[in-house]
């Protein structure tokens, strides 16, 4: 096999964070290749550089032997590299065969050549394998995976010799991850390369031939499938240091009373949820990207409410079926996008401080109201005063005007979904330390965080999440590779009877 | 330093519009030193008013996102339903207003109902709503309005507290006290909402907010301050098939004036209604120009893309500032 895809040395940094240093990637023709590695490894930023959606900062892209560089998405998918992201590039109002030949349309006489159009689009299918796909379908109506086998297609009727795919299964059910399978043999047959990120343990075994790991940013290795076992895979991605950056936990405080409880909790995303947080304690939720983590505490907090299952609050049963309902019953949510959902940027610090406290007659008093002031400066929120418009601060600062606006409504129970997410080190140290100090007065805290190591060193019980499941739970302090390999499916609950190490 | 800053930023924001006002003004008294003589003042107050009003209303709703075109056609329903219940009788004055407040109260429900609960966008509600008011209206008079209003209907718009030296009109009074329920409102915990549901829906939502419920307000607000303006423009101008007509132009382009973003959560309620006296104030230069009525339309299209224009502007250059502040 001759090397299809050669790159060498890649580096790319955003707003001078890097992403990527000196990661070099040889992919061969007729070959599954998988790209590895936790959340933030990398993996994505690669395959988008590839993709042409990114330019490398540095480093050589090569392909059939040839120096390429892509400035454009178009240039990639006119070289041959084509890529299946996770949202879908299709025009759901169009068929199959209308999609998979946009843009290069069959014509006769200078009319577009429906028949023709149909015919290859079917041949194409066959090809694949696929029998129950009509090229007349409408994208729209497609299901998941349908609409999947329509992008190769696609990709396929631009000649590509190298197919991207990014997570391809999480959207799938298991029927459906089987003709996948099939797909990707099909595609290895016919000497076309297949560059498949994912996550999941078993279809990578299952399905490549080479590995190639990545960890923050870096290449670790990149070796042959049947040279590696899944336990010496799982390693390699986390094993790194955890550094003492988290402050320590108080000494010989028992966790007091259950103040949210969760019990055989399910909706369409996650399913069987038991979880019971006491008051000064610091729960995580850990769990890789699509494991339903975000899901849970949407649900808790009423956004996405489950469908089954019962929740308590300081041992009251709630039915939470709205944010405000929640709100009423002490919950907290410290959402993933504080700029989507957290904060009004053109309002004050000021009014979205009390915008808690001023949607809720439950909640609003005017003792909370004057706290708010000795809140903030707790939190050392830099500002211009009160009257700053929250959109002309910090990532970290607005962040603590979010966490403040819930503070400020005394909750009992508080989830906090990526606090750190996209802040600076001081603002997230002083996050660490402020969520300590909730527990420690008694507040119950569900933290969920993508960096492991925040999850390990800030909780006290860790439920990692696979699937929209719970697959295990592990003590604070845990290690990585203990928390991956429940979060990769590689260890399973007990309850279910495989495999435990 | 930050003095100069702040007292700049403030000019720059909802201040514009007071500048506009002043040099209006003064353009006025240059050509016309005998306008600020009381009588001719109050006189200009007094026929400015009922758009100040609707400003006011029509600020709720653009503040929270939304927008209410159908107030020009609700102005030209409430007069014409007054002509016609009352018809001439004295005693009926009370009564009929409280009806009419009931219908103006009813269209901001259904506009306000018809936007958030259907998710009808409000552009096209309170087009709909403009529509079927006219047509109703056409359809139950049978195209000419019939009736006659009463004294005391007429009151409000007309007369006023006789002093010694000049009349205070009654409608100053009103829109004094509207522009002050106004002001006082948006300071209210529905009003910080309000704001709030007007920036960013889903963070007013995921803090508790009934964004639904403060929107469907704004437009229950803007049908009472409709029903307000109705009444003073019915005894100021009497009935015909024309009153209201072009009103909502008129209003939506003196809030934008004011500084109000739409799209919502930016400007303030005494900067709309600024902007109402604002434009009253420019027709009055005009009439002082002797320039002909008939260029209001384009003068008022001229405005309303300046002043939007000018507020995309002022957004842009803070944004690029903010990258270089340290934060």
């Amino acid at each position: 096999m001759t090397a299809l895809l050669n790159m060498r040395g890649i580096d790319k940094a955003f707003l001078g964070v890097p992403v990527l240093s000196a990661v070099d990637l040889t992919v061969s023709r007729g070959e599954v290749h998988a790209l590895v590695g936790e959340n933030g490894a990398g993996k994505s930023t690669l395959m988008k550089i590839l993709a042409g959606v990114h330019t490398a900062d540095a480093g050589t892209i090569e392909l059939d032997g040839r120096a390429v560089s892509f400035t454009h998405p178009a240039a990639a998918q006119r070289a041959g590299i084509a890529s299946v992201f996770q949202e879908f590039n299709l025009l759901p109002e169009l068929t199959v065969a209308e999609n998979v030949h946009l843009g290069h349309e069959p014509r006769r006489r200078g009319a577009i050549d429906r028949r023709a159009m149909h015919e290859t689009t079917a041949a194409a299918l066959a090809d694949l394998g696929v029998a129950d796909l009509s090229p007349a379908a409408k994208v729209g109506s497609l299901s998941v995976a349908h609409q999947q086998i329509t992008e190769i297609a696609k990709a396929l009727s631009h000649g590509a010799d190298l197919i991207c795919m990014d997570e391809p299964t999480a959207a799938l059910a298991d029927a459906e991850v089987a003709l996948l399978y099939r797909l990707v043999q099909r595609l290895r047959e016919r000497g076309v390369a297949v560059l498949y990120v994912s996550h999941r343990l078993r279809e990578i075994f299952d399905l490549c031939d080479r590995i190639t790991i990545l960890k923050d940013g870096r290449l670790v290795e990149s070796v042959a499938t049947a040279d590696i076992t899944p336990d010496e895979l799982v390693t390699r991605m986390v094993g790194r240091r955890i550094e003492a950056q988290f402050p320590p936990r108080a000494a010989g405080t028992e966790p007091g009373e259950v103040r949210l409880r969760i019990d055989g909790c399910g909706n369409d995303y996650v399913d069987g949820i038991d979880l019971e947080v006491r008051a000064g304690e610091i729960v995580g939720l850990a769990g890789l990207q699509g494991s339903g983590r975000t899901e849970i505490a949407e649900a808790v907090f009423g956004i996405t409410p489950f469908t089954r299952g019962t929740v308590a609050v300081d041992g009251r049963p709630v039915r939470i079926t709205r944010p405000r309902k929640a709100i009423a019953a002490g919950i907290a949510l410290v959402t993933e996008d504080r700029k989507a959902q957290g904060l009004a940027l053109r309002q004050s610090v000021k009014a979205n401080a009390r915008m808690v406290l001023d949607a809720n007659a439950r909640v609003h008093s005017r003792r909370r109201l004057a706290r708010i002031d000795g809140i903030l400066s707790s939190l050392d929120l830099v500002a211009r005063g009160g009257d700053q418009e929250v959109q002309y601060l910090s990532g970290g600062n607005q962040q603590k005007v979010v966490v403040a606006k819930w503070l400020a409504a005394e909750p009992g129970v508080i989830v906090l979904d990526e606090p750190t997410r996209g802040i600076d080190v001081g603002a997230k140290h002083k996050l660490y330390a402020v969520i300590r100090s909730l527990a420690a007065e008694g507040l119950a805290v569900l933290l969920i965080a993508s960096e492991l190591i925040e999850v390990i060193g800030l909780a006290d019980r860790i439920a990692v999440l696979h699937d929209g499941r719970i697959a295990g739970e592990l003590p604070g302090g845990a290690s990585e590779q203990e928390v991956m390999a429940y979060a990769t499916g590689r260890r399973r609950p007990q309850s279910e009877g495989t495999q435990a190490e | 330093m930050t003095h100069v800053k702040r007292l700049g930023a403030a000019l720059q924001g909802a201040g514009t519009v007071f500048l506009l006002l002043a040099l209006v003004f003064a353009l006025i008294l240059a050509i016309n030193p005998g306008f600020f003589a009381a009588p001719s003042l109050m006189a200009f107050l007094k026929q400015a008013a009922p758009l100040v009003i609707l400003a006011a209303g029509q600020y709720f709703v653009i503040v929270s996102g939304n927008f209410d075109l159908s107030v020009g056609a609700l102005v030209g329903a409430q007069v014409v339903i007054a002509a016609r219940l009352i018809d001439g009788e004295e005693s009926r004055t009370v009564p009929v207003m409280l009806v009419m407040l009931a219908f103006g109260i009813g269209v901001g429900l259904i506009n306000g109902l018809i936007t958030t609960v259907l998710k009808v966008q409000s552009f096209i509600t309170t087009l709909g709503m403009l529509l079927v008011l006219y047509g109703a209206i056409r359809l139950w008079t049978g195209g000419a309005p019939t009736g006659a209003l009463s004294d005391a209907f007429r009151t409000p718009g007309r007369l006023g507290i006789q002093t010694p030296l000049f009349q205070i009109p009654w409608a100053l009074l009103i829109m004094i006290g509207v522009g002050a329920g106004a002001i006082a409102l948006m300071r209210t915990r529905f009003g910080r909402i309000l704001m709030a549901s007007g920036d960013n829906e889903l963070a007013a939502n995921r803090s508790g907010a009934r964004v639904d419920t403060v929107r469907t307000a704004a437009f229950v607000l803007s049908g009472v301050s409709a029903t307000i303006a109705g009444i003073l423009i019915g005894g100021f101008a009497g009935v015909s098939a024309q009153v209201g007509e072009g009103l909502e132009f008129t209003v939506i382009t003196a809030v934008v004036l004011g500084g109000v973003a739409l799209g919502g959560g930016r400007g303030t309620a005494l900067a709309a209604m600024a902007g109402a006296l604002a434009i009253e104030a420019l027709f009055t230069l005009f009439n002082q120009m002797a320039l002909p009525a008939t260029l209001r339309p384009a003068v008022q299209g001229v405005i309303i893309i300046a002043a939007v224009a000018y507020a995309a502007r002022r957004r842009i250059r803070p944004a690029l500032q903010s990258t270089a502040t340290p934060s």
